[in-house]
């Protein structure tokens, strides 16, 4: 722990310790905002366990597993950049850096076409074909929707927070002997990567 | 002590004090210092909350008869729930936490800023908005909301109201809440004083750290609910709406899931300032600090598991309905805790009756009225017939308003000389307690009366029978108000005018007491070392 000493007598700390911790206690909160959703996910498939099996076969789970291993592969790279930039290799910590944002990039590209595929079909609130749904498969895909779009934007937050570490190594001020906000970065990147291995299997892989 | 000695003079020449060290608007507005923060804070939130009194008063001033007396019926369900969404999000949240924590918690426990100060100041922008955010329901959009300020649905998806800002204003409030509450928890893990170790912290930044666990792990269920009902009021999806397959009840369920630890949030640090309090004003050692501590903790954890409480009459199967009012009635024992503890602190103590220990005489009485008839409402029997009656009411207000209200009121009288560096009227002082009690009890009793007789809560219009007790219950009201004005003038004229006070006012020993009034910048002129217990007033006589 690095420590300024004012003129004064006071101690002005840099607490990596403190940092981390704070990001831990926002992680619960995101924990916690996807676990709202997923009480509401529970609440209705054991209401409507059918409609929830006939929305889930509308969805391509093939495309589904790409997406994931896309995000598992993100999540090691993002990983592998830590490490580097531990031991001061900063030219390799920002190729992998790239790397997480372009696996981000195909993730999102993958979305945009499943997404639009059912939007296509007419598969979307308030458009044509929704409309004859049942409530259940209705719910199916309004919570379909609303939890990987809300996931989506984590996807873009957490690009954005990487995007900012890349800046912070150019300027210099994340370095291997300052990597705090850099290892916050992965363990928000790693939630976003977690949160996905569950909603995979709960809208993906229903039989 | 050294230290000690110098802060009971008067303040030397040439002292710089947090006010004097930067001046201009920049230097409040962009301020990182956390003293600035609570006082930006404490604008704020005293405007709110005397927005939610006048709307308050209007409601009142319109049930003094039966039937149409000032307003619509329209306007009264607006104003019902503007009142809830100001009191409850912009008041009674914010209220301990983020004016008397984040001025006070940094120095009771040694250290000279929370952790990050940055976030701090973030926490207050959020703040301002969801205010503005609020308010903006007023003028912009079909009309403030008429929900309550529950938003239960379907009728929050389905009015026609601004329901969509309001409840938006709700969600960045609530990104406040969080934000505070991690800072706190930082805080307090990694910036306690040397040999200040967890047993020998304040009562106050324990009971804040309780309430930050609430705040952190409840705040974001609220969250992800207001934003479910955006979703379905812009793109028409079924969540909550029973005709399109909605379950209007699980919106309840994720309400509470927050709103009941959030009660907590409310009360826990008015319990915190209640134990800092007390001792100071008897010169004696808390009796059972740590049962204090762990009650705090207790009544935060089991607070968790109770919210179903709210909806016994909803539709609840029958089992959860007989595990929920256990669980409600065992959150009596950790309060119960308290005030005996509160009691036998005082009990053979030097009792100096000064303004501060008359709110918490007070606090400790109203809270009790107001914590046994939450027993009755946690009765399942019982609960069935004052369900959504004044009776409610009138117990939420002995709680919240006679129970954290009156903390504040009392903390502000407390902490006021060493905020502002000056001393109020104290027999002013006084009578205006002496007010706002009398008119406390006159307003919000009668709803026990009313409630018992069956006046539903949020109605515009009553039947004859009940007209003596809303004619009483108005009356209260103004005695409130008049109480209020007493007690803000005084303050505000100590403001300007007041003595000068000296550092340490009532002869306290925690560490806000060591260093002058207002205190400097980093908070102590040398970083504090902790060597003897909060409450340890036993120094004294060495």
């Amino acid at each position: 722990m690095e420590a300024t000493v004012h003129a004064t007598g006071h101690v002005a700390h840099r607490d990596d310790e403190g940092k981390r911790m704070g990001m831990w206690l926002f992680l619960f909160t995101e924990v916690l905002l996807f676990g709202g959703l997923f009480i509401v996910y529970a609440a209705y498939r054991f209401i409507n366990p059918e409609d929830f099996h006939t929305g889930s076969q509308h969805l391509d789970w093939v495309i589904g597993a790409i997406n994931t291993v896309i995000l598992l592969t993100s999540s090691l790279t993002v990983a592998l950049s830590i490490s580097a930039i531990q031991s001061g290799n900063t030219k390799k910590a920002k190729i992998l850096l790239y790397l997480t944002l372009a696996f981000a990039l195909a993730f999102l590209v993958n979305k945009y076409f499943e997404w639009g595929g059912k939007i296509h079909h007419g598969l979307f609130p308030g458009m044509e074909e929704f409309k004859h749904l049942t409530h259940g498969e209705s719910l199916f895909f309004v919570l379909y929707f609303f939890m990987t779009g809300l996931h989506g934007l984590h996807i873009i937050a957490g690009g954005i927070f990487i995007g900012f570490i890349l800046y912070y190594i150019n300027k210099g001020e994340v370095t291997s002997e300052s990597y705090t906000l850099h290892e916050n970065a992965g363990l928000y990147w790693h939630l976003v990567d977690v949160i996905w291995i569950y909603l995979f299997p709960l809208f993906y892989l229903i039989i | 002590m050294e230290s000690e000695k110098m802060a009971t003079e008067i303040t030397p020449k040439g002292y710089v004090n947090f006010f004097e060290e930067s001046h201009g608007l920049k230097s409040w507005i962009f301020t990182h210092d956390h003293k600035r923060i609570a006082l930006l804070y404490f604008y704020g939130v005293v405007g709110f909350f005397l927005m939610g009194v006048v709307l308050g008063l209007l409601m009142k001033f319109e049930m003094i008869t039966p039937g149409e007396t000032i307003m619509k019926p329209q306007t009264y369900n607006s104003l019902f729930t503007l009142h809830g969404v100001i009191m409850v999000f912009l008041f009674i949240i914010p209220a301990v936490p983020a004016i008397f924590g984040n001025f006070f918690l940094p120095i009771l426990i040694g250290a000279d800023d929370v952790a990050f100060p940055k976030l701090n100041l973030l926490s207050w922008y959020l703040y301002v908005i969801g205010g503005i955010m609020a308010l903006s329901t007023l003028i912009l959009g079909d009309g403030p909301p008429d929900t309550g300020w529950t938003f239960y649905a379907p009728y929050s998806v389905k009015t026609g109201t601004n329901v969509i800002m309001a409840v938006m204003a709700a969600f960045v409030l609530g990104f406040s809440s969080i934000l505070t509450g991690l800072n706190f928890i930082v805080t307090m893990h990694r910036m306690r004083a040397p040999g200040m170790d967890w047993m020998k912290m304040p009562l106050f930044p324990w009971a804040l750290y309780a309430t930050s666990w609430v705040q952190v792990l409840a705040t974001p269920i609220i969250g992800i609910t207001l934003l479910m009902v955006v979703a379905e009021r812009v793109l028409g999806v079924g969540f909550f709406d029973p005709s399109i397959g909605g379950d209007p009840v699980l919106y309840q369920h994720l309400f509470w899931i927050y709103s009941h630890p959030a009660v907590y949030i409310m009360i826990l640090p008015a319990m915190g300032l209640i134990s800092e309090m007390i001792p100071v004003f008897v010169k004696k050692s808390i009796f059972g600090y740590k049962a204090i501590v762990y009650s705090s903790l207790a009544i935060a954890f089991v607070g968790y598991f109770v919210w179903g409480h709210h909806m016994f009459t909803s539709g609840m199967s029958g089992q959860a309905r007989v595990v929920f009012s256990i669980l409600t009635f065992l959150v009596a024992i950790p309060s119960g805790v308290k005030v005996f503890n509160w009691v036998a602190t005082m009990f053979k103590g030097s009792i100096d009756l000064q303004t501060p220990l008359l709110y918490c005489m007070a606090f400790i009485f109203l809270f009790m009225i107001g914590g046994f008839t939450g027993l009755v409402v946690g009765a399942l029997s019982a609960d069935v017939h004052v369900h959504d009656t004044y009776f409610v009411v009138a117990h939420f207000h002995y709680v919240m308003f006679g129970g954290t209200g009156f903390a504040f009121i009392g903390a502000l009288h407390y902490w006021y000389p060493k905020m502002f560096g000056r001393m109020y009227n104290k027999k002013v002082a006084n009578i205006g307690f002496g007010v706002l009690f009398t008119g406390f009890n006159i307003l919000y009793f009668p709803m026990f009366i009313l409630g018992i007789q069956g006046m539903p809560r949020r109605y515009y219009d009553y039947l004859p029978e009940y007209s003596t007790w809303h004619k009483v219950s108005t009356m209260g009201s103004w005695v409130v108000a008049i109480g209020l004005i007493i007690i803000i003038a005084n303050l505000v004229k100590a403001y300007r005018k007041g003595e000068p006070a000296t550092g340490n006012v009532w002869g306290g020993i925690t560490l806000e007491w060591e260093t002058k009034s207002p205190p400097p910048l980093l908070n102590f002129d040398k970083p504090p070392t902790v060597t003897h217990g909060p409450y340890d007033y036993s120094i004294l006589n060495k």
